[in-house]
């Protein structure tokens, strides 16, 4: 595949130098001389230098030839104008925008680009499986369909311990498909009781994950009432 | 009219302090705050710091409500990313974008989410006519 890559920063450097040992034809479109000649050093002739948003620069790239687009520049107008032009100027079929505010994703889906990748949103995933304060982990988002999967721990003292599932008072459009308890997976019904130490899989309504998050932890419920 | 303005350089400040004089209810965002110096002492519109592709920053200025959305800022990626977050998000009836870039500012105006002014083109068009005197025939 022809994959050009805009942004030679080091999400761009290291995102080419896979490519290329995937053996992957690659150009990396950079502005910066510096960055430029680092990136010939070390990976060879690969790089182009200009400002990737320019059409003529796109252009040079060989932009219309180009199986996947990647734009990976710090700058999210930027990645944004990259992909579309990549897109509506250059007939690229796939691209993928880095992203730095989590809430330009909706953005991007609705102009069209087709897969954003969001540094800010990975590591808020990671810190909410690390700190427990944040009651659900996000395991999987299906945002087109307005679902997503999470995960929900019953700590010691958790105000759902000891009650039974038909007891919780999720809403209609939340089921608990799935209840880890000590390291093996059980499919529970409306009477199992939740015990200390369960993680709790849960399937919801995007709009209804506050419901959710409410029910399971209590600091939640004390502050909303 | 309810008018925002993302970007108080010399168009953006010009072009509020003309629509405020008017009696339109302006409001100005910039991400650097000493831009808003240019908007004089005259000026009777709200004032927003921040950027013009945020949301929230957006909402704070009152895109909800907004008759028209400019986008001004010295960036093309930012003043068309802003306005597509206005005509796609917001739903705003009126949105411009000032687009250096004249193949952008094609690219942009032919997916028609937006007016675009491109003043590269406006002023070549403008001196070629001066030092031809002829109007007739702006180029591409």
């Amino acid at each position: 595949m022809y994959i050009i890559v805009v942004g030679g920063g080091k999400v761009g450097y290291y995102l080419a130098k896979s490519l290329l040992n995937d053996g992957h034809e690659v150009l990396v479109i950079e502005k910066d001389k510096r960055k430029c000649d680092m990136i010939s050093a070390e990976l060879g002739g690969i790089v182009q230098r200009g400002d990737g948003t320019d059409s003529t620069v796109m252009e040079e790239a060989g932009m219309s030839r180009a199986d996947l687009t990647v734009a990976v520049t710090g700058d999210d107008e930027d990645n944004l104008m990259i992909c579309q032009m990549a897109k509506k100027k250059f007939g690229v079929k796939r691209t993928i925008a880095r992203i730095n505010n989590p809430k330009n994703e909706r953005i991007f889906k609705l102009l069209g680009i087709d897969h954003t990748v969001s540094v800010t949103d990975l590591i808020l995933a990671q810190i909410e499986r690390e700190i427990p304060a944040h009651s659900l982990v996000h395991l999987l988002t299906l945002r087109e369909a307005g679902t997503s999967f999470v995960e929900a721990k019953v700590p010691e003292g958790s105000p759902v311990a000891g009650k039974l599932i038909k007891d919780l008072n999720i809403p209609d459009d939340c089921v608990i498909p799935l209840i880890i308890r000590k390291g093996k997976g059980i499919v529970p019904h409306g009477e199992t009781p939740l015990v200390v130490g369960d993680e709790v899989v849960a399937v919801t309504a995007l709009e209804h994950e506050d419901v959710l998050e409410r029910v399971f932890s209590g600091l939640t419920i004390t502050k909303g009432q | 009219m309810r008018v925002i303005i993302v970007g108080c350089g010399r168009l953006g400040a010009h072009l509020a302090r003309r629509l405020d004089r008017e009696g339109n209810e302006v409001t100005v965002i910039d991400r650097n705050a000493e831009s808003f110096a240019r908007l004089g002492s005259e000026f009777h519109g709200r004032m927003v710091f921040g950027t013009g592709i945020d949301e929230d920053i957006l909402r704070r200025a009152g895109i909800e409500s907004a008759d028209a959305f400019i986008a001004v800022t010295n960036g093309d990626n930012t003043n068309a990313m802003a306005s597509e977050i206005a005509r796609l998000v917001f739903n705003v009836p009126r949105v411009v974008a000032r687009l250096y870039d004249p193949v952008r500012e094609d690219t942009f105006h032919t997916l028609g989410l937006m007016e675009t002014v491109c003043p590269t083109i406006m002023g070549s068009d403008k001196i070629h006519e001066l030092i031809t005197g002829n109007g007739a025939s702006p180029s591409s």
